[in-house]
This record gives C-alpha cells, structure tokens and sequence, in this order.
C-alpha cells in the first residue's frame, strides 16, 4: 500500500535497458551535448576579492554608529537596543557630558562603553528600529574573520562612524 | 649488418632526441593537469584555476611545489622497496612506449642528411606498445600490493582484472587493423594513411576501421584507469584507491603517470587511427616550405590531434558517471571482445573479397 502526500514523487524506472541504452553511447552523447553546452553558459563563479557580488538592498550587516551634522555622538545610552535585542550581544555604560564636551556628544548623557558582540549578534536590525535617535545603523558590510573571540566584540571606536 | 650502422653520433642523435621527446610529454602531461582543472571547472560553470600567473597558468608549477614539500610518508608495515618501485615504475612505464612512435617524418636538411624523428623504427612497434601498456598495471598492482591497506589491495585487484579483461579486446581490435595494413610497424602504419584521400576512399584508419577505433578507444579509456573506468581509485568505496598510503612526490608520480600515459595513448590512437602526422594537403604543402620546416609542421598536427584526444579524454571524465564493477566486466567480457571478434572475422572477409 502507498499514499502520496504530494505529486512531486517520481517512480524509479526498473524497466530492463533496452538495445539503445545498452550501447550506452547515444546516453554518452547526449551526456556530452549537455556539458560542452556549459562551455557557453555565463560562469556562476566571481573572482571574489576583485569583484564584489552585490548585497540586496536589505541587507543587514555590521552595525554603525551615527553621528549628527556637527559630528556629534546620537547615541544618549538609552538602552533601548539593547533591550531590544533577542541575542543579548549589546552592552553599555552610560556617563554625564562634561562642561567643553558639547562638541562630542550631542545630548547630556552619552555612552562611555559601547559593545556589540558580533559572534552573538544575529543582524536582526531591532536595535536599529528600536533606537529612539537614530543613532544606530546596520551597514552593508559583514564582520571579516578573526583569529579569537575577543575580536568579534566591537567597541564603540570600531563601531562609530568616522568623522565627516 | 644492423649492428655496424651505430655509430657514435647515431646514439648521440638518438639520445638527445629522446631527451626532447620526454621533456616534450613531460611538459605536456604537466599542462594537462591544468586543462583538466579548467575543463571542468568550464563544465560546471566555475572559473578553475586563476591566481597563479595570467589564466592560472603557472598552477602546475605551484601544484609541484605543493607536492615536494609535503611529508613524505612510508608505512611501517609496507614492503618499502616494493612501496618506492610502484610509483617509479608507473613513471618509467608511461614514458617507454613513447619510444616507437614516428613524430614526424624524416627531417631532410639541405646538405642531404636526415634525421629520423622516431627513437626506434622497430618492425613490431605495436607489439612493443602493447607490452609496454600491458607493464603499466604493474606500477598500481605493486604499490597497492606493498602499502599492506586492504582498501589499496582491493583496488590494485581491480586495477589488475580491469587492464587484464581490456587488454584483449584492445589486442583483437588491433588485430583487425594489422590484419589490413600487413605491418606491424608503427612508421609503415603511418605512412599508409599518407594525406587524407587516397583517390579512392579515405586514407586514414579511422574510415577504414570505425568499430575497431571505437572499441579501441573504449579500451583505453580502461586502459587508462579513467573516468568512466577509474574504479582502481573509486572514492566512494576505496577511499584513495591503490594510492591511499602515498603521500608527497611519490603520489605526484602515481598522479602525473596517469597523464604521460593520456598524452601517449592519445598519441598512439592519432597514430594509429587519425593518420599520425599526416594531414590533408602535405603534399602541396611540402613543396611550398622548406624541408625541415615541414616536419616541424607534421609535428605539431601530430600534437594537435593528440591534444584534441586528451580534451577527449577529459569532456567525458566530467560528462559521465563511473561504471559499476560489473557493468565494467560485462561491457569488457560480453560486449567488446565479441564486437571485436566480429570485426575481425568482417575484415577478414573484406580482405579476401578484394584480393580475389
């Protein structure tokens, strides 16, 4: 007895070979026909490090930090992506702007320590959607290999985006 | 009399032709590495090898520095004289039949001497081939036999059956040829199928002898110990095959002896089937140019052909899958030694009907 759940089985032929497959060459041809055709056909391989295949549009990557107009830290360490985030790879600390610092952080409390923990981190973006001054971004980028774990933490100065 | 013809610029002559002759298949064995990676790196829509030098070019060169500088390993238990024999012995094996072949006809400079492009004009050329190919099965048996692995062992005993049950039918094809050319010598062989037509017919074996070519050529695919016959170094089941113990140069040698031997065997069908060095239009050709040019010129047609032989041999490594154990000794047993006995027996006929 048998059943199908769909239609997509196909029945193994046990037919016995007939005169034609037993000569295997007209098989053996139209085998070759198929592979010299491939010798046409666009290549599905890139030369990798010279061209970049394109990400989609989409793409979550590395995360950045933004700075505003006047190259002022955003980020006020809410807490916010790092309560929003369901793999627990962001931690920071936050700290009070000193007198003479309004050139750095725009708002009064800034994030002295910043981490994300990219072995941890699963590009979801919620930090991005949860961040109330858009002070987080991920990127098209992806995180390059490293040698130890420790490398994977990325600190707020590989994290921020450089000065415009 | 034979004997008195030596002399000593004869053996120097002999000498340093056979030194290109070896460079030469070395040279081109080495560059069929890199075409075999780049055809199927084509086949399968991949770009193969790329980074060493323009086109990947120099990739034969880092391959053999790859396998010099590895460890070279030799197993406690094997028989270590046997073990070091096996991969020499396929060397040595795949580049001594290279010696018969005529690769060109004589080169006649213009103060009247000539020098023969063939090592040995001996009157049993095809004999000494099949001697010499008959001896290959010998390097993978005895490396097998010496690693003391039961998976090399198994595939040495298949390496062995495989080369036995071909080698008939490679013989009794062959007869049928010999049987129409009346010689034995490759160089009367060749030059029987001089040009492309004879007045009559085709002159090239190939018209003549289409199902001995056919069976031929499948023999030497087994022969070869090559895809669609590899089952001597069957992945799947024997892991590396009589080579699983081998490691740095001596696998470089196992390796490499399989390619002199595609460069030579694809040498030996042109030779014999495609009309060796001959091609439509030498004579016209030979009167326009100056005499040693044309040789060199007969050279490289002889090369082409057999270039187009070894990308032969490599569309259908990467076109079809292996045979089984027993499809291989059915096709061998039951199929090819019949067809080639038939074949002999039509020659024979047709032989017979035109001498009347």
């Amino acid at each position: 007895m048998s059943f199908t759940i769909s239609d997509k089985s196909k029945l193994v032929d046990r037919r016995p070979m007939t005169f034609k497959d037993k000569i295997y060459l007209p098989a053996i041809l139209g085998g070759l026909k198929v592979t010299l055709g491939h010798i046409f056909k666009k290549k599905a391989t890139i030369n990798y490090p010279e061209v970049k295949r394109e990400f989609s549009s989409t793409f979550r990557g590395l995360h950045i930090l933004n700075k505003d107009e006047e190259n002022r830290e955003r980020c006020t360490a809410c807490g916010l992506c790092a309560l929003s985030c369901p793999a627990e790879a962001i931690t920071m600390e936050s700290a009070e702007r000193k007198p003479g610092e309004e050139h750095l952080y725009r708002e009064e409390k800034y994030a002295a320590k910043y981490e994300i923990n990219m072995l941890r981190c699963i590009f979801c973006g919620l930090c991005e959607e949860a961040c109330p001054k858009d002070a987080i971004y991920l990127t098209q980028t992806f995180a390059p290999a490293n040698y130890d774990r420790k490398g994977f933490i990325y600190k707020k100065e590989d994290l921020l985006i450089p000065n415009k | 009399m034979f004997l008195l013809a030596i002399t000593v610029s004869f053996i120097i002559q002999k000498i340093i032709l056979a030194a290109i002759i070896i460079g030469g298949s070395l040279g081109i064995a080495l560059y069929a590495t890199w075409a075999e990676r780049k055809v199927s790196a084509v086949m399968q829509d991949r770009r193969g090898p790329t980074r060493a030098g323009p086109f990947g070019l120099l990739q034969p060169l880092a391959d053999g520095v790859k396998m010099f500088m590895k460890e070279e390993i030799i197993p406690m238990f094997s028989n270590k004289f046997l073990f070091v024999l096996g991969p020499s012995l396929a060397m040595v094996v795949a580049l001594m039949s290279s010696a018969v072949i005529p690769w060109g006809p004589d080169m006649k400079f213009a103060d009247g001497t000539s020098f023969s492009l063939q090592v040995a004009d001996i009157n049993i050329g095809m004999l000494y081939v099949f001697g010499v190919v008959s001896l290959g099965v010998y390097g993978v048996m005895l490396g097998a036999w010496a690693s003391n692995n039961k998976f090399s062992l198994l595939s040495g005993l298949r390496a062995a059956a495989q080369a036995i049950s071909y080698e008939l039918a490679l013989g009794l094809s062959m007869i049928s040829l010999v049987m129409m050319t009346g010689s034995l010598s490759l160089n009367d062989i060749v030059s029987q199928q001089h040009g492309f037509w004879d007045g009559n017919w085709f002159s090239w074996n190939v018209f003549k002898q289409p199902l001995a070519f056919l069976i031929f050529l499948v023999c030497s695919f087994a022969e070869l110990n090559r895809a669609p016959f590899d089952l001597a170094e069957c992945e799947s089941e024997l892991i590396g095959g009589y080579h699983t113990e081998y490691s740095s140069l001596k696998l470089g040698f196992y390796l490499f002896a399989e390619y002199i031997s595609m460069f030579i065997t694809s040498v030996i069908i042109s030779t014999l089937f495609f009309g060796g060095y001959n091609f439509p239009g030498m004579d016209a050709l030979a009167n326009m140019v100056p005499a040693p040019l044309f040789s060199i010129i007969c050279i490289l047609v002889l090369l082409a052909k057999a270039i187009g032989f070894i990308l032969f041999f490599m569309f259908i490594r990467w076109t079809i899958p292996r045979f089984r154990y027993d499809q291989l000794m059915n096709l061998g047993w039951k199929s090819l030694i019949p067809l080639a006995l038939i074949n002999m027996l039509i020659t024979g006929a047709v032989i017979l009907y035109f001498n009347k």
